[in-house]
């Protein structure tokens, strides 16, 4: 039995060349891996934590779930691409083993294993036998791939009926492995075909029949075609695994590496590290994060979304300006089927562009504070808007609380902007005085106004103290009954902050209290799906006509239902907000403040 | 055939240009939204840099207008329509005008200070605008806070709401360092034992005097100029301001207590003047002032023929500079309408 062509040399160059790199960029990323995370790693392997990254692997990067949630036909897409190419190359490898006796194949002999077998013992409607089953199995999986290229094609003309209005610039590697990729499967159908057709035997129900139909258009020279279009495919393939590892296919390999990571319990990075790079491998470019950039929906600004971003990094040529154009909302990495942290990674790539910093931070001045169980910190967005500071001390007062105003006479910033920008060293001095601060103040609950510092303090402070954010303190005063409220009736929108919403996940204190004092009317995006309100301190780029594009662009959406009043939680929101609506902007505090009988 | 000329808005800009037609024996309409012609210099008590009387210019105008020109008060354009070579304006009264040139000059809003929440305007007691205290010189009422005490302390912030890219305007308004150095040193007039600061990002003295008086608010009237941007306001038990401000010579941030805190407010483009240009199709700049035709040799046409442009409609103007503005927007409609 022949079992070897020449065609079968650029596949299997590819395959070897596929199998190299994968091997060589794991073995690189996981012998960069920190001691302790190796550690983690090796225990990993052995552990039930395996088991349940395959299924991910399943899951996610086989049958495409999150795709599925975001929409139905993405998913149907990136599914039969990835799980039926999958499963053609199992159930192709068990069709190989009816023919053959040898334990090892070469890995080319079940690809192309229609162009050596010509099993005229079977016919294809005999799938009631094991070589007509696989056969049917093989079309059916073929057909499966075949409709997501159809939907494919499609999504380039129509990519509004896959949810997406923008899609993704390529670049040319990514063009040329589509192509191949594209090639792959309808040259394998015809290949298949032509030799079934030629041979009269040995297709399934597609193939056969698409085969019969080609021996009598071509007669003899159906051979020849076959042949050629043999060499096609494999050429197909080998130029696709050759091009994969700098194309965005490259994410196949990686976001295994990056689930299991991840299932190993190895976190996050601040600092660029071997989870940042497999994280970066693993963007597939699918482009789900451009649409909810409010940078280009609003502000018009189309190259710099998360999938550029990441592309830049990966192929390093990342820029300042891409780096810097972003308001680190956080809803690019909610949508993200992946689930990368590009929030991190950009502030990883800004700390290269964080240039030096002038102020030595010696005006500081020595913290002092008073003892007392509540400590309340303002923080200096809520210290630009006064009213809230109002608003808090009466509350406070009304419910009797004993609590020590820490930053009253001042603010020392929480360290949020330094971060934003890059700044690791100077956000760390700022942390420690203000550690400290709140350390001495004795105090074992620290209620902040601001959802920045509120973020920052749970994420970089390590307290050993109950950290709250106005809203949810506000709350538990008002269950304990210590704050009498009567409702006022009025319409309100309330808007979630970035840093309270996705930074904090607190969706439900301010609800909860809005519902005691005023009628909720609906928002389009909310909750996870929040809109930024483009004052954001993580972006000093853009000019302030963009910025007013975003605000009012998400002004225009949280007051679609006709509010009285725009609430938000965050001082910085509503002043921004407050700029341009037409309607009041308030804080949740102040809402509760008004509801307090006089 | 008589050839009719309307202008929109009686403030400094539009009476002087009614009455420099009028001079050159055009028929001129004149709508004012108020009940009186004036627009803001109404609202002044002396101007700068001399410190005379508002209402001395404000009279002069008036009497100039005379009888020559048909004013006619509290009147609201609610649609324009271009012709060929005129105009229909539609006014809220009821009545339509027609005319063959059409003058804007509908001025300007001061900033809305609430807008910089930081500064505490509305919030405390004791932070009002330069336009309010101008307003309390005018009316001759003493000026004390609002608990009644005579201010041992008073500062002046300037440039808010200009050159503020948080507040959206990145612009000069001009006028209000000039301002803000009159009012320090009438202040001091009335108060001479009073400390006096002015907080400034640099003081822009462009005119003629203005640096005099500059030097004489330091040199005669001992006032304090600090250079820095108050960044935030709190007020204390007793209703003073705390105000802290970097103080961008020495490089340090200061805390300071004044009793009464007194925001140079700039110049915004009125939402009429918006709502007119748009009516008109008139192009708008970055800034929201309007565009005229040329910057430097047609400042007075605009885009569309027929159609002028007086005063603070294009962006922030002394009554000087407005005067002039609008003698040379008088000549150019002559010439305009001498081509009819």
């Amino acid at each position: 039995m022949i079992s070897f062509n020449l065609f079968v040399l650029p596949f299997s160059f590819g395959l070897i060349y596929l199998l190299y790199m994968i091997i060589r960029w794991w073995t690189k990323w996981i012998r960069a891996l920190p001691p302790e995370d190796r550690a983690r790693f090796r225990k990993g392997i052995f552990s039930r934590q395996f088991f349940s990254g395959l299924k991910e692997v399943f899951l996610e990067s086989l049958v495409h779930r999150k795709m599925f949630r975001r929409n139905a036909l993405l998913g149907f897409m990136h599914m039969s691409f990835a799980l039926g190419w999958f499963l053609l190359i199992l159930a192709g490898n068990i069709e190989s083993r009816i023919y053959s006796t040898s334990h090892v194949n070469p890995p080319y002999y079940p690809i192309f294993l229609k162009f050596f077998i010509h099993d005229r013992t079977v016919l294809w409607f005999e799938i009631n036998t094991v070589p007509g089953f696989f056969r049917f199995l093989m079309d059916f999986l073929l057909l499966f791939i075949l409709s997501g290229l159809i939907l494919a094609m499609i999504k380039r003309g129509r990519s509004r009926w896959f949810g997406m209005t923008r899609t993704t610039h390529s670049q040319l590697t990514d063009r040329v492995a589509l192509v191949c990729l594209w090639l792959i499967f309808p040259v394998r159908l015809l290949a298949e075909s032509f030799t079934d057709g030629y041979y009269g035997a040995g297709g399934g129900f597609a193939t056969q029949h698409l085969g019969n139909l080609f021996a009598v258009l071509f007669r003899e020279s159906s051979q020849h075609i076959a042949y050629a279009l043999w060499w096609l495919y494999s050429l197909a393939l080998g130029i696709f695994f050759v091009t994969l590892p700098f194309s965005r296919y490259w994410h196949i390999p990686t976001e295994v590496l990056l689930i299991f990571f991840r299932r190993f319990g190895i976190p996050p990075k601040r600092i660029a590290s071997s989870f940042s790079q497999v994280e970066i491998g693993a963007c597939s470019r699918c482009g789900v994060c451009i649409d909810v950039c409010q940078l280009g929906s609003a502000a018009r600004i189309h190259d710099i979304q998360a999938v550029y971003f990441l592309r830049s990094v990966r192929d390093e040529q990342v820029s300042r300006d891409i780096t810097l154009r972003c308001l680190v909302c956080g809803r690019c990495q909610e949508t993200c089927p992946v689930g990368i942290n590009i929030d991190l990674i950009r502030l990883i790539e800004r700390y290269n562009f964080s240039g030096s910093h002038a102020s030595d931070f010696t005006y500081l001045p020595e913290p002092a504070p008073r003892k007392a169980q509540v400590a309340y910190f303002a923080g200096c967005m809520t210290h630009l808007t006064p009213s809230i500071i109002r608003a808090m001390k009466g509350i406070l007062q009304e419910a009797g609380i004993d609590y020590h105003f820490l930053d009253e006479e001042g603010s020392v910033c929480c360290g949020r902007p330094m971060m934003l920008s890059g700044k690791h060293e100077q956000a760390g001095e700022l942390i420690r005085f203000n550690r400290e601060l709140i350390l001495q103040s004795g105090a074992d609950t620290l209620v902040t106004s601001c959802p920045i510092c509120f973020r920052v303090f749970r994420e970089e402070y390590n307290l050993p103290v109950r950290i709250l954010h106005h809203t949810q303190y506000l709350l538990e005063l008002i269950k304990s009954g210590k704050v009498p409220l009567q409702t006022v009736f009025r319409k309100v929108a309330y808007h979630d902050p970035c840093d309270l919403g996705r930074g904090s996940n607190e969706y439900r204190a301010p609800r909860e209290l809005l519902a005691k004092v005023a009628e909720l009317v609906e928002v389009p995006e909310e909750k996870e799906d929040a809109l930024c309100c483009g004052g954001s301190l993580g972006i000093y780029t853009i000019s302030s006509r963009k910025r007013d594009l975003i605000t009012s662009d998400a002004l225009d959406k949280l007051t679609s239902s006709g509010p009285e009043v725009l609430v938000t939680a965050c001082p910085l929101c509503k002043k921004t907000f407050s700029r341009l609506a037409g309607i009041e902007v308030l804080d949740v505090a102040e809402m509760v403040y008004g509801a307090i009988p006089e | 055939m008589t050839r009719t000329t309307v202008i929109i808005g009686g403030g400094v800009a539009g009476m002087t240009a009614a009455s420099r037609l009028a001079d050159l024996g055009e028929q001129v309409i004149l709508l004012e939204r108020e009940e009186q012609v004036g627009g803001h210099l109404r609202n002044w008590d002396r101007l700068f840099p001399n410190r005379r009387p508002g209402y001395e210019v404000l009279n002069y105008l008036t009497e100039e207008l005379g009888s020559k020109v048909d004013i006619r008060c509290l009147q609201t354009v609610t649609t324009i329509f271009s012709g060929e070579r005129d105009f229909q304006l539609q006014l809220a009264s009821g009545k339509s005008l027609r005319c063959d040139a059409l003058l804007l000059a509908t001025g300007f809003d001061l900033f809305d200070a609430r807008r910089k929440e930081e500064y505490g305007y509305a919030i405390y007691d004791n932070v009002i605008t330069s336009a309010e205290l101008e307003e309390l010189f005018r009316s001759g009422a003493p000026i004390t806070t609002r608990q009644g005490k005579v201010p041992k302390r008073v500062g002046f912030v300037h440039c808010v709401g200009s050159r503020d890219e948080k507040a959206g305007n990145l612009y000069c308004s001009k006028v209000c360092c000039v301002t803000g150095v009159k009012q320090a040193i009438e202040i001091k007039e009335l108060f001479p034992e009073a400390e006096v600061f002015g907080f400034y990002m640099d003081l822009r003295m462009f005119d003629r005097h203005f640096e005099e008086m500059y030097y004489e608010a330091q040199q005669k009237w001992d006032i304090n100029f600090l250079r820095g941007r108050v960044s935030e306001c709190a007020e204390n038990q007793d209703q003073s301001i705390v105000l802290k401000i970097e103080d961008t010579l020495t490089s340090r941030p200061l805390k300071m207590t004044v009793d009464l805190l007194v925001l140079l407010v700039g110049f915004v483009p009125s939402p009429e003047t918006l709502r007119l240009a748009a009516m008109l199709d008139l192009p708008v700049g970055e800034d929201r002032f309007l565009e005229p035709a040329d910057e430097h040799t047609k400042s007075t046409l605009t885009v569309k023929p027929g159609v002028f442009l007086a005063g603070a409609v294009k962006g922030p103007f002394s009554i000087s500079n407005a005067i002039a503005d609008a003698g040379t927007a008088a000549l150019q409609i002559h010439a305009y309408l001498k081509t009819l």
